[in-house]
C-alpha cells in the first residue's frame, strides 16, 4: 500500500480512483447481468407431439392461460392463435414471461426446439390458426427485393421499430423491440400473428412475397457495415447531439486548456 | 455574517501587481529549447504523414474494404482512412504551431492600456454641431413638404418587395379542407395499390391505405400528405362510438386519417392490445375504440374518421369524403 | 539587407504607398489578447463557421436542390429503383460515388453541431462572467442574432437532403407556420408554393441556406469581431489586471500562432469526428413521403428543446366563430421561444437597470460574486435542459427502461418547478462560496496538518494565502443597493411608483452579498489567526 500512500496527494489520484471504481463497477455489472437461463430438459417419451405439448402446457403455461388455453384474468386465450404464435412467443423466449411487466421481452428460450414444436402442435390442435414458419422454408434470399422491402418497412414497420429496425418506444413503457438478429421465420410469424402490441399484417395487405422482401431488407440492414464510422446506435440525432456535447466540445476544451496554459 | 448592504468599498486589499515573470526552461536552457524545436518539427512531420495517408487512401484504396474495430464495429476503410489522414494532417499542424508559440515564442505578458469609449466633450459638441448644420443645410426642419412626401414615398416603396413576393405561392382557397377521398373511392394498399376486401383483414390487423388512383393519374406527395389513411380491424363489440360513427365502420373495420391532427406527422403507430394510436413525433395518443379521442399528448383533436362501406364488388370504399379537414389546425378551420 | 528582406520591403512599400497600411498594422500587430481557455469557445464557433463554408462549398458541387422525382440508379443497393427527389438522390451520390464525399458531408454536419455547441458555450461564458456589460451590449445582441440565425441555418441544412427524418421536420415546421393566426395558411402556401410538400421548398431554402444566411452570417461575424478588436478583450481578474488595462500576449507572433494553430486543431478534430462517427446516415432513413414515419423522429439538438416543449404542451385549442387557434402549437412553438430570446437579448439592459450601474466593465466577474445573475443563468439552463431531455424522451425511455408518459409528466411538472428551485439553490451556493472565499482570505487554507500545542490542544495549521490570491478573491466590487426615492420631499408618492418599487426590489435581490474582507478586517485579525 506504499504505492497508494505515495501518490495519494497527486492531483491525478482522484480522477484515477474514480475511473478505476467505474471500471470495476461496470465489469461486475456486465458479468453479473450475463447469467443465462438454463433450459429445462425434455422428459420426452410421449408418442405424439400433441400429447407432449399438452403435458408441457399443463405444467408451464396453464397457470396463466388456463388448463385448456381458454385464457385467464392475466393472460389471453390461446384458442385460434395458431402454431405460428406459439412458435414465435416461445421460440423467442418471450413466453413464459419472467415477470408481470408491461411487456414480455426477448430472452433465451426456456423450451428447446422440440418442446416448442410440441407446444405449438398442442395449441394448434385446439382451434385452427396460422401454422408455424421455419426460417429454412423461406426463400427470402432468392425471391425478396431489398429496395421494395425497405419501402414496405418504412411504411409499415419503421414507425415503431425505427428506420433501421433498432426498435423504439411505445406508450406506457411498452416498446417495439429491435428486429436486428431476429430469425427470418420469427419475423414472418410476428407479421402474421401480431404478438403483443404489434398489429397483424394480413397476407392480402402485405403479400407473402412482400413479407419476404421485408425480411430481406431487414437482413441487409443488419449486415450493412458502418459506412461512415461508428453507427452511434442508428437512433437518429439524439446520440449525435450527445456526442457533440461530450467528446466534441469536451475534446476542444481540452485542447484549449492546454493552449492557454503557461509553459514551464 | 450579515448580508445587509452598507457600502463595502472600505479599504480594499491592495493589488500586488503582475507577478514577476518566471522563465521557462526553454528560455534558460538551450538544450531544452533545442528539444522543443525538435518536438515542433516532429509534430509538423506527423501532419505530413497524415497527408500521405490521405493521398494514399484517396488514390489507391478500394471503396469496398471493411475493417473491424472495437467500439466502431465493421467500418468502411476508405472513408475511415481518408478522414483520419485529413484529421492528422490538419490537427498536427495546429499542435505544432501552438507548441511553437508556447515553448519558443517570448512569453512575456504585455500590458496594453484601455481608454474610455466616450468621446471627448468637445468632440461630442462638434458632432452635434455638424449634424445640426447638415440638417440645416438640407433644410430638413424648414421644408416640411419634402420631409412628408419623402416619408410617404419611402413607406410606399416598401410595398414593392412585398408585392413581388406575392407570387411565391397560390392562395390556399379551400385546399386545406379537401382531400382526394370521394364517395365511392376505393381504399388501396400503400405501397402496392391493391383494393381491399373486409375479409383481407383479420381482427387485430392494420393496413396503410391511400385512395385508388384514376387511370393515368400519378401519386403526388402533396396528395399523400392529406390522403393517407390507416385501416384497423378490431372486434365490433369493442367500439364505443355513437350511432353515426358506428355506421362509418364496417364489420369492425375503422379508418382514420393518418395525418396527425397536431402537426401532421404520420400517426401510424398502432398498439394492437390497447388499441391506441401513438404519434412518434410528439406522442399524442389516440383511442381507436372511441373515434380516436386524444388520451395523451399535445394534440387537441381526434383524428378525422373516414366513413367506410363496401362497393358492388365487395371492396372497401369511402362512403363520403372526410367531414372535417385533415391534418394540423389552421386559422380558417371551422369545427371543434 | 538580404535579398529576401529587400523583396519583402518593396512589396510592403508598394502596398503602403497605396493604402497607408503600415501605421494601422504597426499598432494592431502588437494588439494584446488575454489568454484563457474559455476565450477560445467563440473561436471554436468562428472556425466551425469557416469549416462549414469550405465543406459546404464542396457539397454544392454535386448537390441538386430539386424536388423532381427521380428513380435511384446509384451504387447503394437497398434503395435502387425507388422513387425519390433529385435532392435525396444527389445526396446519396455525394455519399457513395464521390471519393471523400461522405467524409465531407459528415464533416459539414459535425461542424454544424459543433458550431451551435460552441455558440451556446460561448454565450454561457459571456453570460456567467458578465462580459455583456457596458460597453459590450451591442456585441451581446449580435451574438443573440447569430445564435438565432444559427438555429435557422442548421435546420434548413438538415432539411436539404429530403430524407424521411428531415421531411418530417419540414412537415412540423409547416404546421407551425400554418398555426399562425389569421395569415397562417396563406404564409404556408407562400413558403411552400402551394400545398405541402410541393416542389419548390428545397430549391428555395437552398438559396437561403447557401447564399442569404451565410452572407448575413459573414456580415454579423465581421462586426462582432471588429467590436471585440476595437473594444479590446475582457480579462479575468487577477493581480495587475484592472479596468484600465489588458494583460496578455501580442497578436504577432504569439496569438497568430496560437489562434492560427487552433483553427487547424478545430478543423482536424472535426475531420476526426467525420472519420470515426457516422452522422445523419440518410441512406438508412429513406426518401421522404408524408405517409411514412420513423420511431425516434428527432431534430438536431439545437432544435431539440423546441421539440421537447411542443411535446409537453397541453392539448389546448380555441374554436370560436369559425376559427381555430392552436395554443398547443403557438405557445411552445412561437410564444415561449419568443419570450426566451427577447429576455436573453434584453438581459444586459435589465441587469444594468437592476444594479443602476452604468459604468464600463472590462474585468470579468467570478460567477459566485454575482449570485443573482448566476442564479438566473442556471435557472434558464435548467429550463432548457428539461425541455431538451423531453425532446429525446422516446430514446431515453427505451434506453433507461422508463416510459414516455413518465418522462413527459416529469418534464411538464419539472419545467415549471425545477427552474425556480435551481434559482434558489444556485443563489445559496454562490453566497456560500463567497463565505468560503472570505474565510479563505481571513484564515488561510486548511493544510490538513494537525499540530499539538504544548497544553495538549490540537489545532489544524492554516496556511496564509499569497497576496496575489487574496487580491484575486477580493478585487471585485460590491455595489450597494439602489436607494430609490419612493416619495418626494413633500411626501407625495413618486409618479413612477410601481416601477421604482420594482427596481428597488430587483436591486435588493441583485445586491445580496456576503461582505468581502477588507484590509481593515485583516488588520483587526492581526496575527490572531492560525
Amino acid at each position: 500500500m506504499n504505492f497508494i500512500s505515495r501518490y495519494r496527494r497527486s492531483k491525478f489520484f482522484g480522477p484515477a480512483l474514480l475511473a478505476a471504481a467505474l471500471f470495476i463497477l461496470g465489469t461486475t455489472y456486465s458479468v453479473a447481468s450475463a447469467t443465462t437461463f438454463k433450459a429445462v430438459t425434455p422428459a420426452s417419451d410421449k408418442t405424439t407431439l400433441v400429447a407432449e405439448g399438452k403435458e408441457l402446457f399443463a405444467r408451464g403455461c396453464s397457470s396463466c392461460h388456463g388448463l385448456n388455453a381458454e385464457g385467464g384474468s392475466i393472460a389471453p386465450s390461446l384458442l385460434g392463435v395458431g402454431a405460428a404464435s406459439v412458435d414465435f412467443q416461445v421460440g423467442t423466449g418471450r413466453m413464459p414471461m419472467a415477470d408481470m411487466s408491461v411487456q414480455a421481452s426477448r430472452k433465451t428460450p426456456v423450451y428447446d426446439e422440440a418442446q416448442t414444436a410440441a407446444l405449438a402442435a398442442y395449441v394448434a390442435s385446439l382451434a385452427p390458426g396460422p401454422a408455424s414458419i421455419k426460417s429454412a422454408d423461406l426463400a427470402w434470399e432468392r425471391s425478396g427485393d431489398t429496395a421494395q422491402g425497405g419501402e414496405l418497412f418504412r411504411t409499415n414497420c419503421a414507425m415503431c421499430h425505427n428506420f433501421a429496425g433498432q426498435g423504439g418506444a411505445l406508450s406506457q413503457g411498452k416498446y417495439a423491440p429491435s428486429v436486428m438478429g431476429a430469425e427470418p421465420g420469427q419475423i414472418y410469424e410476428a407479421m402474421i400473428t401480431g404478438p403483443q402490441s404489434m398489429p397483424v399484417f394480413s397476407d392480402k395487405i402485405i403479400t407473402p412475397a412482400e413479407k419476404l422482401s421485408i425480411i430481406k431488407w431487414i437482413k441487409s440492414a443488419e449486415a450493412e457495415p458502418s459506412l461512415g464510422g461508428a453507427s452511434l446506435g442508428r437512433t437518429g440525432p439524439v446520440t449525435e447531439g450527445l456526442l457533440s456535447w461530450t467528446l466534441g466540445i469536451g475534446g476542444l476544451i481540452g485542447v484549449a486548456v492546454w493552449l492557454a496554459s503557461k509553459a514551464r | 455574517m450579515t448580508t445587509d448592504n452598507h457600502s463595502k468599498e472600505i479599504a480594499p486589499l491592495s493589488d500586488p501587481g503582475i507577478p514577476e515573470h518566471v522563465h521557462r526552461r526553454t528560455d534558460t536552457d538551450p538544450k531544452a529549447a533545442k528539444k522543443a524545436e525538435r518536438q515542433v518539427a516532429i509534430l509538423f512531420s506527423i501532419s505530413a504523414i497524415g497527408t500521405i495517408l490521405f493521398v494514399y487512401s484517396y488514390t489507391f484504396m478500394s471503396g469496398d474494404i471493411f475493417v473491424f474495430l472495437p467500439v466502431m464495429g465493421s467500418t468502411n476503410a476508405k472513408q475511415l482512412f481518408l478522414g483520419l489522414g485529413m484529421a492528422i494532417s490538419l490537427f498536427f499542424i495546429g499542435l505544432g504551431a501552438v507548441h511553437w508559440a508556447k515553448m519558443l515564442m517570448p512569453d512575456n505578458e504585455i500590458i496594453a492600456h484601455r481608454h474610455e469609449f466616450r468621446s471627448e466633450e468637445s468632440d461630442r459638441e462638434d458632432f452635434v454641431k455638424t449634424v445640426k448644420a447638415g440638417a440645416e443645410a438640407a433644410g430638413l426642419g424648414r421644408r416640411s413638404l419634402i420631409k412628408r412626401s419623402l416619408g410617404a414615398a419611402l413607406g410606399l416603396v416598401g410595398l414593392t418587395p412585398l408585392l413581388l413576393l406575392r407570387d411565391l405561392g397560390p392562395l390556399p382557397k379551400d385546399d386545406f379542407t379537401k382531400t382526394s377521398w370521394k364517395a365511392g373511392t376505393r381504399l388501396v394498399t400503400d405501397p402496392g395499390n391493391r383494393p381491399i376486401k373486409p375479409s383481407d383483414l383479420e381482427v387485430g390487423a392494420v393496413a396503410q391505405v391511400l385512395p385508388e388512383l384514376q387511370p393515368g393519374e400519378l401519386r403526388k406527395l402533396e396528395n399523400i400528405g392529406k390522403d393517407a389513411v390507416l385501416l384497423i380491424r378490431i372486434r365490433p363489440e369493442e367500439f364505443q362510438l355513437d350511432a353515426e360513427r358506428l355506421s362509418w365502420t364496417h364489420e369492425g373495420i375503422i379508418a382514420f386519417s393518418k395525418i396527425c391532427s397536431h402537426m401532421g406527422c404520420a400517426v401510424a403507430l398502432y398498439e394492437q392490445q390497447t388499441k391506441h394510436l401513438l404519434c412518434p413525433c410528439h406522442q399524442s395518443t389516440f383511442d381507436v375504440t372511441r373515434a380516436a379521442k386524444v388520451i395523451f399528448g399535445p394534440s387537441a383533436r381526434p383524428l378525422p374518421q373516414l366513413a367506410l362501406m363496401i362497393d358492388a364488388d365487395g371492396y372497401l370504399v369511402a362512403k363520403q369524403p372526410f367531414t372535417e379537414p385533415v391534418g394540423p389546425s389552421f386559422w380558417e378551420r371551422d369545427s371543434a | 539587407m538580404s535579398a529576401k528582406e529587400r523583396a519583402a520591403g518593396s512589396v510592403a512599400n508598394y502596398v503602403d504607398e497605396r493604402t497607408g497600411a503600415a501605421k494601422w498594422m504597426k499598432k494592431n500587430l502588437t494588439k494584446v489578447f488575454p489568454d484563457h481557455w474559455s476565450f477560445m469557445l467563440g473561436e471554436v464557433a468562428l472556425y466551425s463557421f469557416i469549416i462549414l463554408l469550405l465543406s459546404g462549398t464542396f457539397l454544392t458541387f454535386w448537390f441538386d436542390p430539386s424536388m423532381k422525382e427521380v428513380e435511384y440508379e446509384g451504387n447503394y443497393g437497398p434503395l435502387s429503383g425507388l422513387k425519390m427527389s433529385a435532392a435525396y438522390a444527389s445526396t446519396l451520390h455525394i455519399s457513395f460515388d464521390i471519393r471523400g464525399g461522405l467524409l465531407m458531408r459528415q464533416i459539414h454536419h459535425w461542424a454544424a453541431l459543433l458550431f451551435m455547441v460552441a455558440i451556446v458555450t460561448h454565450l454561457l461564458r459571456v453570460f456567467f462572467t458578465g462580459a455583456f456589460r457596458k460597453p459590450r451590449e451591442f456585441n451581446w445582441l449580435l451574438g443573440i442574432g447569430l445564435l438565432t440565425l444559427g438555429i435557422v441555418e442548421g435546420f434548413l441544412g438538415y432539411s436539404l437532403p429530403d430524407d424521411l427524418l428531415s421531411g418530417t421536420g419540414i412537415r412540423i415546421a409547416e404546421a407551425i407556420i400554418q398555426a399562425i393566426p389569421v395569415v397562417g395558411s396563406y404564409l404556408a402556401y407562400f413558403v411552400f408554393g402551394g400545398p405541402f410538400p410541393g416542389e419548390v421548398f428545397i430549391p428555395r431554402i437552398y438559396t437561403v441556406h447557401i447564399l442569404l444566411l451565410p452572407g448575413i452570417f459573414l456580415a454579423l461575424i465581421t462586426v462582432h469581431l471588429m467590436l471585440v478588436w476595437y473594444q479590446k478583450h475582457t480579462q479575468y481578474p487577477g493581480p495587475g489586471r484592472t479596468e484600465k488595462n489588458v494583460v496578455g500576449y501580442p497578436l504577432m507572433p504569439i496569438y497568430m500562432a496560437k489562434a492560427g494553430g487552433f483553427f487547424f486543431i478545430v478543423f482536424g478534430f472535426t475531420a476526426f469526428l467525420g472519420a470515426v462517427a457516422s452522422i445523419n446516415p440518410i441512406w438508412l432513413f429513406g426518401p421522404y413521403t408524408p405517409a411514412q414515419i420513423t420511431a425516434g423522429s428527432q431534430p438536431d439538438w439545437y432544435m431539440g428543446w423546441l421539440d421537447g416543449l411542443v411535446r409537453m404542451a397541453p392539448p389546448l385549442e380555441t374554436h370560436a366563430f369559425g376559427h381555430t387557434i392552436s395554443w398547443n402549437i403557438l405557445i411552445p412553438g412561437l410564444i415561449i421561444p419568443g419570450i426566451l430570446f427577447t429576455g436573453m437579448a434584453l438581459y444586459p439592459f435589465i441587469e444594468s437597470w437592476m444594479t443602476g450601474d452604468k459604468r464600463e466593465h472590462h474585468l470579468l466577474d467570478r460567477p459566485r460574486n454575482v449570485p443573482t445573475r448566476t442564479a438566473i443563468g442556471v435557472m434558464s439552463l435548467t429550463f432548457m435542459i428539461v425541455t431538451l431531455l423531453n425532446g429525446g424522451n422516446d430514446i431515453i425511455a427505451t434506453h433507461f427502461g422508463l416510459t414516455i408518459n413518465q418522462i413527459m409528466w416529469f418534464s411538464r411538472i419539472g419545467v415549471l418547478v425545477l427552474p425556480p428551485i435551481a434559482y434558489i439553490v444556485t443563489k445559496r451556493i454562490c453566497l456560500s462560496l463567497q463565505r468560503a472565499d472570505r474565510e479563505l482570505v481571513l484564515h488561510g487554507k486548511e493544510t490538513g496538518r494537525l499540530v499539538m500545542l504544548p497544553h495538549g490542544e490540537f489545532i489544524e495549521v492554516h496556511e496564509e494565502l499569497s497576496p496575489e490570491k487574496k487580491w484575486t478573491l477580493t478585487q471585485h466590487e460590491q455595489l450597494p443597493q439602489l436607494e430609490i426615492a419612493q416619495e418626494n420631499q413633500s411626501g407625495v408618492r413618486n409618479p413612477k411608483g410601481l416601477r421604482a418599487k420594482l427596481q428597488q426590489r430587483a436591486s435588493r435581490a441583485h445586491q445580496e452579498q456576503i461582505e468581502k474582507p477588507s484590509a481593515k478586517d485583516l488588520l483587526e485579525l492581526g496575527d490572531g489567526h492560525h
